[in-house]
């Protein structure tokens, strides 16, 4: 049978033949008119404005005509129906307190059964919510017997919604009503529809946690075991996440006999989405499981995901390198990762793959601080060389934005001759994303590498990028300038970069004299008020002549930017008299920004 | 008795792309993504090859046509153990001996299953299938561009094709052969192995969905048991599609043999046929990608309506819950397959749909895409549609009439406009004095609609006052509590502050 669909169309005028002169009779009158307008923007406006409605009814009419008659007649839109469930989430209050929250279920139940799953969803997140608000008696008297209904219910949906709500009820029952709620959730997990066992197998993580250790280990884990072993694919890989939860409920001793198996059939299972489901959620289960099952267990199951034949599971592996690593116990932590998991992660620095190797890169520099100095020269070191030069500009930007945990470790001259190429091809990259991405590690190689070699091999990239052709390039060139300045100091500055900044003033193509100005606007702060008076002022003012009117605006932009650094005498006798003949430029937007600076520097 | 139809003829052994009508080209004149960047073709191997542990060499064994009577089962069984060897494609080179070897024995099991009687013997069943199983059920491997879109990108091809297309060759030529028991082969292909045969839609390459749907519709002819079981599980597949993951790549080809299954339902439908109707098929129409398979599932819609027409009313007002709100083009689809429902509808099934079919009707001839209103004023060229909407002028013109008014004053397109003016022309002939008493109050109505909205934000107005003072009423002894504390929380902070400020 179906619902009636659209707008439903309860006749409540006779409630409304009794108002009089009451305007609290007003509202409800007002909701019925709106939810049968056609236009579904309009309903979807009133059920927004829910609240409104109730607090003007009042607790006891919300109660008695409200909620009734959103529960009878509202078959709507699924956005309608969407804000609704969110609403009711919040309406405790709205009817009365706790006392009342009950008087919420029955619509709450209806929506948690509709076929569209954002609005189930929501219409769950809101029972869930107003279960808190149960008293621990309303809980068995009405939460739980609706509990039970959506789990028993003839379509998929309702017992999809019931796999959500038995976590929050369990903790608060009587142990007879316990043992019902048990009983449902073993039911839902061999449910005949896929549907109805991925959101068990979704739940059984949290649904354990609220269980009491007995019953985890004589219910929990023969569901677990068998969901983990369902014959469709996207029902075991969320037992994975369930398998992941359980071993950190059970004690030690347990772990061996009742989730080992079961995981390690997981980490082999012949379907690559519950493999890669294992090696994503690797670490959890590491520090699940323990040191010595880790030793025993996990190691060779790792060795196996890294080695896999999917490149998706080996990506996800990868990603984990340095986690799983960091995590093994401390007594044999070396012996492990030189014997067992250096050789795959050597193999995977030549994988075919560019996700594989870069989700490798983007991890592989932590294992120095975890091998320490001579087995990062030894060992890391060719590895990281071999990423450096690698055809995927990715995997090379992965290492680069990495370096910082080599540095401590055994400085990053070690690695300077091959950086240097590597930066030098990211630099020209044709990606201007992959340009943008180095430029913002300049800085910080800047640093690293210090001032001299800096000036040697990588200045005259950094004056490069200054006249890119991509405008997001030039302005992080512009950014990049300024930190640098901010490292090696106002000297430098004054020595290296400001004279060619300024060169480009003479620019035939006004772009490049445009970015002479950004810099100068970056730069004046950092260099100081000698450096901007003396050098960058005079080429600012020439520069107020230029035959284009965006070079001539921005130096009034530029002034109102560098005026703070300058002293009053030259803002009074010198910036003044600009701003003021570009106050009187011909072009309007010329005018606009010079006016703009004068009343911001207050030189009017 | 519920029997499939024949599947259009479509030879899987010449796949096509069945009837998938170019919808992009149909609907807008935009060049598409997939013409700028033509993709090339890749290729992609399945996850079963590395669990072979040890690769076997074979050896040519004689031909079947050589072989005397007596030991032909023997040699027929023989070869097809040496085809469950599996082989590397994604190296080409690799074992080259062995695959043409495998080759050979395929393309001799093939052509001997499909010309020779006799030679399916029991013993035979049990191998045939874990041959065919041990080639095709394997997890399909992750899709290498993770945002596929079936309509711009190319398909990425199974490496393996050589051998698994001979593969899906033998096992229809099996299906289809004159010595085939269906009381023998359902002890083989049971429950489980139809399940992995439906898993398999979901490849990328469309040569095997072909071949899978052919073999699918064999199996539900021939083997009855399974029917129940196979409806069941492509609901579940769709439901999966349409509820949790939106990608599955074999909805167009499932809809086509369930096009031919619903063909065969007996009538009166069962409410397990109604509630697939209902809560499937209708709810499929929400999916993103609609317009791979709209034409098989508007195929599928208009069969039910020919079986039993009281389902009209809920196609319809499914139709109309789910019509696509922001998609002009999905818009187009859904009124190119109203315009089939309508072909076919009973008189009387259409007088309970009317209302709030020409509601929408008229909403989509506002619409300022053209092609959307250009598509529902065709209707009116329509002779059935015509005549419905001429026996209930009476209801539907008064409906229509303010939009068609509007909008032919309105629409900056002119072939809508010169559309509504033969559309309006229509129906002054069909009952001039309705229209010239519409015309005649269209200005009246118009203001009482300004009027009406007024009213409206009146209501909110007065409505959102009266919250405000609940609100205040409500508020203000908690409010006076929390000054309390307040006023007590500041005595203290700032006694602390102070406190901070002399140390």
């Amino acid at each position: 049978n179906i619902k009636e669909i659209g707008p439903g169309v309860e006749p409540l005028a006779s409630k409304m033949a009794g108002a009089d002169s009451d305007d609290s009779l007003y509202p409800i009158a007002v909701l019925i008119d709106e939810l049968r307008n056609e236009d579904v923007q309009l309903r979807l406006n009133s059920i927004k404005k829910l609240s409104t409605i109730a607090l003007a009814l009042g607790v006891e009419r919300t109660r008695t005509e409200l909620l009734p008659f959103l529960t009878d007649t509202i078959y709507d839109e699924d956005e309608v129906l969407l804000a609704l469930a969110e609403q009711l989430g919040n309406f405790t209050m709205l009817v009365g307190g706790p006392e009342y929250v009950h008087c919420l279920l029955p619509p709450l139940e209806s929506l948690a059964t509709v076929e569209e799953t954002v609005v189930r969803d929501k219409a769950v997140e809101s029972l869930r919510k107003i279960s808190h608000e149960h008293s621990p008696v309303d809980l068995e008297v009405h939460f739980e017997p609706l509990v039970k209904r959506l789990a028993s219910g003839d379509w998929f949906t309702s017992r999809t919604s019931a796999c959500g709500l038995f976590s929050v009820c369990y903790p608060r029952v009587s142990s007879t009503v316990k043992a019902e709620i048990r009983q449902h959730f073993r039911t839902l997990c061999s449910d005949d529809t896929p549907m109805v066992r991925r959101a068990a197998a979704s739940k059984l993580g949290e649904f354990a946690k609220v269980l009491e250790l007995e019953y985890v280990k004589s219910d929990i884990i023969s569901l677990f075991t068998a969901l983990a072993s369902d014959e469709q694919d996207s029902v075991r890989l969320l037992a994975v996440e369930a398998g992941v939860s359980i071993a950190t409920l059970l004690p030690q001793e347990d772990l061996e006999a009742l989730v080992m198996p079961t995981l390690r059939q997981a980490a082999e299972d012949k379907s690559w989405r519950v493999r890669y489901m294992v090696a994503d959620k690797f670490s959890d289960l590491q520090k699940a499981v323990g040191p010595e099952i880790t030793k025993n267990d996990l190691v060779p199951a790792f060795q196996n995901l890294l080695k896999d034949c999917e490149a998706e599971v080996r990506a996800a592996a990868a990603n984990k390198v340095k986690e799983f690593c960091e995590n093994l116990p401390e007594d044999s932590r070396e012996t492990i990762i030189m014997t067992h998991i250096l050789p795959c992660v050597k193999e995977l620095v030549s994988d075919t793959n560019q996700h594989v190797k870069s989700a490798l890169a983007s991890v592989i520099m932590g294992l120095s601080t975890i091998l320490g100095k001579d087995n990062t020269i030894e060992h890391l070191l060719p590895l990281f060389l071999a990423q450096l030069k690698d055809e995927c500009p990715e995997v090379r930007l992965n290492i680069i934005s990495n370096l910082d945990c080599v540095n401590e470790v055994i400085g990053i001259r070690q690695l300077s001759q091959s950086l240097l190429p590597a930066i030098v091809e990211l630099a020209e990259d044709a990606k201007w994303r992959v340009r943008l991405a180095i430029i913002e590690y300049m800085p910080l190689l800047a640093g690293q590498l210090g001032v001299e070699f800096f000036d040697e091999k990588l200045n005259s990239l950094c004056m490069a990028w200054l006249v890119d052709h991509v405008y997001a390039i030039r302005e992080a060139a512009t950014c990049n300038l300024m930190k640098l300045v901010e490292k090696f100091g106002a000297e430098w500055a004054q020595n290296t970069i400001v004279p060619k900044v300024l060169g480009m003033a003479n620019d035939p193509n006004y772009l490049h004299r445009m970015t002479t100005l950004f810099c100068i606007n970056a730069l004046s702060e950092v260099c100081g008020q000698e450096i901007t008076t003396k050098h960058m002022l005079p080429v600012v003012f020439k520069m107020s002549n230029d035959q284009v009117a965006n070079v001539r605006f921005n130096v009034a932009k530029s002034l109102q930017k560098i005026g703070p650094v300058l002293d009053s005498n030259c803002l009074q006798t010198e910036v003044k008299p600009v701003l003021e003949k570009l106050a009187s430029d011909q072009d309007m937007d010329v005018k606009y920004f010079a006016q703009e600076a004068i009343s911001v520097l207050s030189l009017a | 008795m519920e029997t499939p139809t024949k599947l259009p003829p479509s030879s899987p052994s010449s796949p096509t792309t069945g009837f998938s009508v170019p919808s992009a080209e149909k609907v807008d004149g935009f060049p598409r993504r997939s013409m700028r960047r033509a993709r090339q073709r890749r290729s992609h191997s399945s996850s079963q090859f590395r669990y072979q542990s040890s690769q076997v060499e074979l050896t040519p064994l004689p031909l079947l046509k050589d072989a005397p009577v007596a030991e032909l089962h023997d040699l027929f069984c023989k070869k097809l153990q040496q085809c469950c060897v599996l082989f590397d494609f994604l190296d080409c080179v690799a074992d080259l001996k062995g695959k043409e070897i495998k080759r050979a024995a395929l393309n001799e099991l093939v052509e001997s299953v499909a010309t020779s009687r006799g030679v399916l013997i029991e013993p035979l069943y049990p191998e045939a299938i874990k041959m065919i199983s041990v080639n095709i059920f394997r997890t399909l491997p992750p899709s290498e561009n993770p945002e596929f879109d079936p309509e711009e990108d190319e398909p990425a091809l199974e490496a393996s094709w050589p051998h698994l297309q001979l593969v899906y060759e033998f096992f229809l030529r099996f299906l289809e052969s004159p010595d085939f028991q269906p009381s023998l082969a359902k002890r083989y292909v049971d429950q489980k192995f139809v399940l992995q045969l439906l898993e398999l839609f979901d490849s990328e390459d469309p040569r095997e969905r072909e071949y899978l749907k052919t073999i699918l519709h064999r199996v539900y002819g021939k083997l009855l048991g399974l029917r129940a079981y196979i409806r069941k599980q492509i609901n579940n597949i769709f439901l999966r599609f349409i509820y949790e993951t939106e990608r599955f790549n074999g909805v167009a080809e499932l809809l086509e043999i369930l096009g031919s299954i619903i063909n065969g339902f007996a009538l009166p439908l069962k409410s397990e046929h109604k509630q697939f109707l209902v809560r499937v098929l209708i709810p499929l129409h929400t999916a993103k990608s609609l317009s791979i398979f709209h034409a098989q599932l508007a195929y599928c819609v208009v069969q039910f309506m020919e079986k039993d027409a009281t389902v009209t009313e809920h196609i319809i007002r499914g139709l109309l819950r789910y019509w696509p709100k922001t998609c002009t083009q999905k818009e187009v689809m859904f009124l190119g397959e109203i315009e089939e429902i309508l072909d076919v509808i009973e008189p009387s099934q259409f007088i309970r749909v009317q209302e709030p079919l020409f509601k929408q009707i008229a909403a989509c001839i506002s619409s300022p895409h053209f092609q959307v209103a250009e598509r529902a004023l065709y209707f009116w060229n329509n002779e059935y549609i015509l005549s419905l909407i001429e026996e209930n002028c009476q209801v539907i013109l008064p409906l229509v009439f303010g939009t068609l008014y509007r909008v032919s004053k309105e629409h900056w397109n002119q072939t809508i406009i010169s559309l509504i003016y033969n559309v309006l022309k229509t129906f002054m002939e069909m009952n001039s004095k309705l229209f010239d008493e519409l015309t005649a109050s269209y200005k009246v109505e118009k203001q009482k609609e300004v009027k009406k909205e007024r009213e409206r934000a009146e209501l909110w107005r007065n409505l959102e006052d009266l919250q405000e003072r609940r609100l205040q009423s409500l508020t203000e002894a908690s409010r006076n509590q929390k000054n309390l504390q307040e006023r007590e929380n500041t005595t203290k902070s700032q006694s602390e502050t102070s406190a901070a400020n002399t140390t």
